[in-house]
Protein backbone atom coordinates (compact mmCIF):
# COMPACT_ATOMS: atom_id res chain seq x y z
CA UNK A 1 0.00 0.00 0.00
CA UNK A 2 1.26 3.23 -0.95
CA UNK A 3 0.58 7.12 -1.18
CA UNK A 4 1.32 8.32 -4.68
CA UNK A 5 3.05 11.93 -4.42
CA UNK A 6 4.21 13.79 -7.82
CA UNK A 7 4.74 10.29 -9.50
CA UNK A 8 6.49 9.01 -6.43
CA UNK A 9 5.17 6.34 -3.87
CA UNK A 10 5.60 6.17 -0.33
CA UNK A 11 4.99 3.24 1.34
CA UNK A 12 2.05 3.07 4.32
CA UNK A 13 0.75 0.10 6.71
CA UNK A 14 -2.63 -0.99 6.53
CA UNK A 15 -3.90 2.16 8.58
CA UNK A 16 -2.18 4.78 6.48
CA UNK A 17 0.82 5.25 8.65
CA UNK A 18 3.74 5.70 6.62
CA UNK A 19 6.38 3.22 6.86
CA UNK A 20 9.26 5.07 6.33
CA UNK A 21 9.16 8.45 8.42
CA UNK A 22 11.94 9.95 6.36
CA UNK A 23 9.68 10.12 3.12
CA UNK A 24 7.29 12.76 4.77
CA UNK A 25 7.05 16.08 2.48
CA UNK A 26 4.61 19.06 2.52
CA UNK A 27 3.01 17.83 -0.30
CA UNK A 28 2.64 13.99 0.84
CA UNK A 29 0.89 15.97 3.85
CA UNK A 30 -1.70 17.37 1.50
CA UNK A 31 -2.17 13.62 -0.29
CA UNK A 32 -2.80 12.14 3.13
CA UNK A 33 -4.93 14.24 4.32
CA UNK A 34 -7.14 14.48 1.20
CA UNK A 35 -7.21 10.14 1.66
CA UNK A 36 -8.57 11.66 5.57
CA UNK A 37 -11.01 14.00 4.35
CA UNK A 38 -9.56 16.47 5.79
CA UNK A 39 -8.90 20.16 4.30
CA UNK A 40 -5.08 21.27 5.34
CA UNK A 41 -5.55 25.04 6.10
CA UNK A 42 -3.38 27.33 8.75
CA UNK A 43 -4.94 25.86 11.69
CA UNK A 44 -4.06 22.04 10.64
CA UNK A 45 -0.86 23.13 9.81
CA UNK A 46 0.09 24.59 12.92
CA UNK A 47 -1.01 21.30 14.46
CA UNK A 48 0.74 19.02 12.27
CA UNK A 49 3.74 21.09 12.77
CA UNK A 50 3.55 21.19 16.54
CA UNK A 51 3.53 17.35 16.41
CA UNK A 52 6.77 17.01 13.94
CA UNK A 53 8.31 19.03 16.41
CA UNK A 54 7.38 16.93 19.50
CA UNK A 55 8.52 14.11 17.65
CA UNK A 56 11.97 15.95 17.26
CA UNK A 57 12.54 16.68 20.75
CA UNK A 58 11.00 13.60 22.39
CA UNK A 59 11.09 10.90 19.61
CA UNK A 60 7.46 9.98 20.32
CA UNK A 61 4.21 11.05 19.24
CA UNK A 62 2.21 12.03 22.09
CA UNK A 63 -1.35 9.94 23.06
CA UNK A 64 -4.36 12.54 22.75
CA UNK A 65 -4.67 14.04 26.40
CA UNK A 66 -0.87 14.96 26.28
CA UNK A 67 -1.13 16.61 22.61
CA UNK A 68 -3.99 18.63 23.70
CA UNK A 69 -2.55 19.88 27.17
CA UNK A 70 0.76 20.64 24.98
CA UNK A 71 -0.89 22.83 22.75
CA UNK A 72 -2.53 24.65 25.32
CA UNK A 73 0.70 25.03 26.64
CA UNK A 74 2.18 26.76 23.95
CA UNK A 75 -0.74 28.13 21.32
CA UNK A 76 -3.41 29.02 24.60
CA UNK A 77 -6.71 27.26 26.34
CA UNK A 78 -8.84 28.51 22.91
CA UNK A 79 -7.12 26.14 21.09
CA UNK A 80 -5.85 23.35 23.38
CA UNK A 81 -9.36 21.81 24.00
CA UNK A 82 -10.83 19.24 23.20
CA UNK A 83 -14.10 20.66 20.98
CA UNK A 84 -11.30 22.80 18.88
CA UNK A 85 -8.69 20.06 18.33
CA UNK A 86 -11.61 17.25 17.31
CA UNK A 87 -13.29 19.81 15.10
CA UNK A 88 -10.37 20.09 13.27
CA UNK A 89 -9.57 17.02 12.95
CA UNK A 90 -12.76 14.45 13.63
CA UNK A 91 -11.32 11.35 13.97
CA UNK A 92 -8.92 11.95 16.58
CA UNK A 93 -6.43 14.73 16.84
CA UNK A 94 -3.17 12.44 17.68
CA UNK A 95 -4.31 9.89 15.21
CA UNK A 96 -5.66 11.70 12.24
CA UNK A 97 -3.14 14.68 12.84
CA UNK A 98 -0.35 12.38 13.66
CA UNK A 99 -0.85 10.18 10.45
CA UNK A 100 -0.46 13.54 8.08
CA UNK A 101 2.58 14.42 9.87
CA UNK A 102 4.11 11.34 8.70
CA UNK A 103 4.55 10.10 12.33
CA UNK A 104 3.68 6.57 14.02
CA UNK A 105 0.37 5.95 15.51
CA UNK A 106 0.44 7.51 18.90
CA UNK A 107 1.87 5.45 21.77
CA UNK A 108 -1.15 3.87 23.78
CA UNK A 109 -3.23 4.79 20.83
CA UNK A 110 -5.43 1.51 20.26
CA UNK B 1 -11.65 3.24 40.10
CA UNK B 2 -9.35 2.10 42.92
CA UNK B 3 -5.82 3.89 41.79
CA UNK B 4 -3.36 1.45 42.39
CA UNK B 5 0.26 1.76 42.84
CA UNK B 6 2.33 0.92 39.85
CA UNK B 7 6.40 0.62 39.71
CA UNK B 8 8.07 -0.64 36.37
CA UNK B 9 12.04 -1.45 37.29
CA UNK B 10 14.53 -1.62 34.90
CA UNK B 11 17.47 -3.26 35.31
CA UNK B 12 18.54 -3.44 31.72
CA UNK B 13 20.60 -1.44 29.69
CA UNK B 14 19.18 0.77 26.98
CA UNK B 15 20.30 -1.22 23.76
CA UNK B 16 21.19 -4.46 22.97
CA UNK B 17 17.89 -6.18 23.84
CA UNK B 18 14.23 -4.44 23.39
CA UNK B 19 13.45 -4.80 27.43
CA UNK B 20 14.25 -0.53 28.42
CA UNK B 21 12.19 0.56 25.15
CA UNK B 22 9.54 -1.93 25.93
CA UNK B 23 9.36 -0.92 29.28
CA UNK B 24 9.03 2.87 28.21
CA UNK B 25 6.52 1.99 25.97
CA UNK B 26 4.36 0.26 28.14
CA UNK B 27 4.77 2.96 30.82
CA UNK B 28 3.78 5.35 28.16
CA UNK B 29 0.62 3.10 27.55
CA UNK B 30 -0.65 2.52 31.19
CA UNK B 31 0.02 6.25 32.30
CA UNK B 32 -3.07 7.06 29.83
CA UNK B 33 -5.39 4.94 32.54
CA UNK B 34 -4.80 7.20 35.46
CA UNK B 35 -2.34 4.86 37.84
CA UNK B 36 -0.01 6.15 40.48
CA UNK B 37 3.07 5.64 37.83
CA UNK B 38 6.73 5.42 38.92
CA UNK B 39 9.78 3.97 37.94
CA UNK B 40 12.83 2.39 39.07
CA UNK B 41 16.59 2.22 37.48
CA UNK B 42 19.13 -0.37 39.27
CA UNK B 43 21.83 -2.60 37.92
CA UNK B 44 22.58 -1.84 34.24
CA UNK B 45 19.50 0.25 34.21
CA UNK B 46 20.84 3.06 35.30
CA UNK B 47 22.72 3.45 31.90
CA UNK B 48 19.00 4.33 30.33
CA UNK B 49 19.36 7.93 31.85
CA UNK B 50 22.66 8.55 31.22
CA UNK B 51 23.03 11.62 28.93
CA UNK B 52 24.86 12.32 25.18
CA UNK B 53 23.61 8.78 24.33
CA UNK B 54 24.40 8.16 20.25
CA UNK B 55 22.84 4.91 18.79
CA UNK B 56 24.33 5.79 14.87
CA UNK B 57 26.72 3.52 14.89
CA UNK B 58 24.24 0.43 15.92
CA UNK B 59 21.26 1.57 13.74
CA UNK B 60 18.58 1.96 16.36
CA UNK B 61 16.46 5.09 17.79
CA UNK B 62 18.18 6.46 20.47
CA UNK B 63 14.62 6.58 22.61
CA UNK B 64 16.69 8.15 25.57
CA UNK B 65 14.51 11.98 24.68
CA UNK B 66 11.37 10.31 25.57
CA UNK B 67 12.24 10.07 29.19
CA UNK B 68 11.91 13.67 29.19
CA UNK B 69 8.32 13.55 27.51
CA UNK B 70 6.90 11.56 30.82
CA UNK B 71 6.17 14.33 32.76
CA UNK B 72 3.73 15.41 30.05
CA UNK B 73 2.09 12.08 30.80
CA UNK B 74 2.04 12.68 34.95
CA UNK B 75 4.85 10.31 35.50
CA UNK B 76 7.16 12.42 37.76
CA UNK B 77 9.00 10.07 39.67
CA UNK B 78 11.79 7.90 38.48
CA UNK B 79 13.75 6.37 41.23
CA UNK B 80 17.64 5.69 40.33
CA UNK B 81 19.64 3.45 42.67
CA UNK B 82 22.26 5.18 44.27
CA UNK B 83 24.63 1.80 44.79
CA UNK B 84 24.19 0.91 41.06
CA UNK B 85 25.41 4.55 39.73
CA UNK B 86 28.75 4.42 42.10
CA UNK B 87 29.11 0.36 40.69
CA UNK B 88 29.13 1.74 37.42
CA UNK B 89 31.65 4.90 37.89
CA UNK B 90 28.63 6.86 37.44
CA UNK B 91 27.14 10.49 39.48
CA UNK B 92 24.22 12.51 39.32
CA UNK B 93 26.13 14.74 36.67
CA UNK B 94 26.22 11.88 33.85
CA UNK B 95 22.22 11.24 34.12
CA UNK B 96 20.31 13.42 31.65
CA UNK B 97 18.00 16.40 33.40
CA UNK B 98 14.44 15.15 33.11
CA UNK B 99 11.64 17.82 34.44
CA UNK B 100 8.62 18.09 34.96
CA UNK B 101 5.66 20.89 35.90
CA UNK B 102 4.00 20.46 39.38
CA UNK B 103 0.66 21.19 38.91
CA UNK B 104 -0.34 22.10 42.60
CA UNK B 105 2.70 24.16 43.09
CA UNK B 106 1.70 27.16 39.66
CA UNK B 107 3.78 24.42 37.33
CA UNK B 108 6.88 24.83 38.72
CA UNK B 109 9.53 23.01 37.11
CA UNK B 110 11.24 20.29 39.47
CA UNK B 111 13.14 17.31 38.56
CA UNK B 112 11.38 14.16 38.24
CA UNK B 113 15.05 11.80 38.93
CA UNK B 114 15.73 11.11 42.55
CA UNK B 115 18.68 8.97 43.37
CA UNK B 116 18.07 6.60 46.68
CA UNK B 117 19.76 4.07 48.27
CA UNK B 118 19.33 0.57 48.28
CA UNK B 119 17.37 0.27 51.14
CA UNK B 120 15.32 3.31 50.17
CA UNK B 121 14.76 1.66 46.82
CA UNK B 122 13.48 -1.87 49.08
CA UNK B 123 11.05 0.50 50.67
CA UNK B 124 9.24 2.35 47.52
CA UNK B 125 8.87 -1.49 46.24
CA UNK B 126 7.34 -2.61 49.51
CA UNK B 127 5.11 0.02 48.98
CA UNK B 128 4.27 -0.57 45.32
CA UNK B 129 0.89 -2.37 44.41
CA UNK B 130 2.02 -3.67 41.17
CA UNK B 131 5.77 -4.50 40.48
CA UNK B 132 6.60 -4.80 36.75
CA UNK B 133 10.36 -5.71 36.21
CA UNK B 134 11.87 -5.32 32.62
Amino acid sequence: MAYEVNGTTVEHDEEGYITNLSEWTKELADVIAKAEDVEMDDERWEVVNFLREYYDEYQIAPAVRVLIKAVKKTMGPEKGNNKYMYELFPYGPAKQACKIAGLPKPTGCV
Amino acid sequence: MTIKNFLYVNRKAPYGTIYALESLEVVLIGAAFDQDVSLAFLDDGVFQLTKGQNTDGIGVKNFSPTFRALGDYDVTKLYVEAESLAERGLTADDLQEVMYEDEDDDWAEKPSIKIISRAEMADVMAGADVVLSF
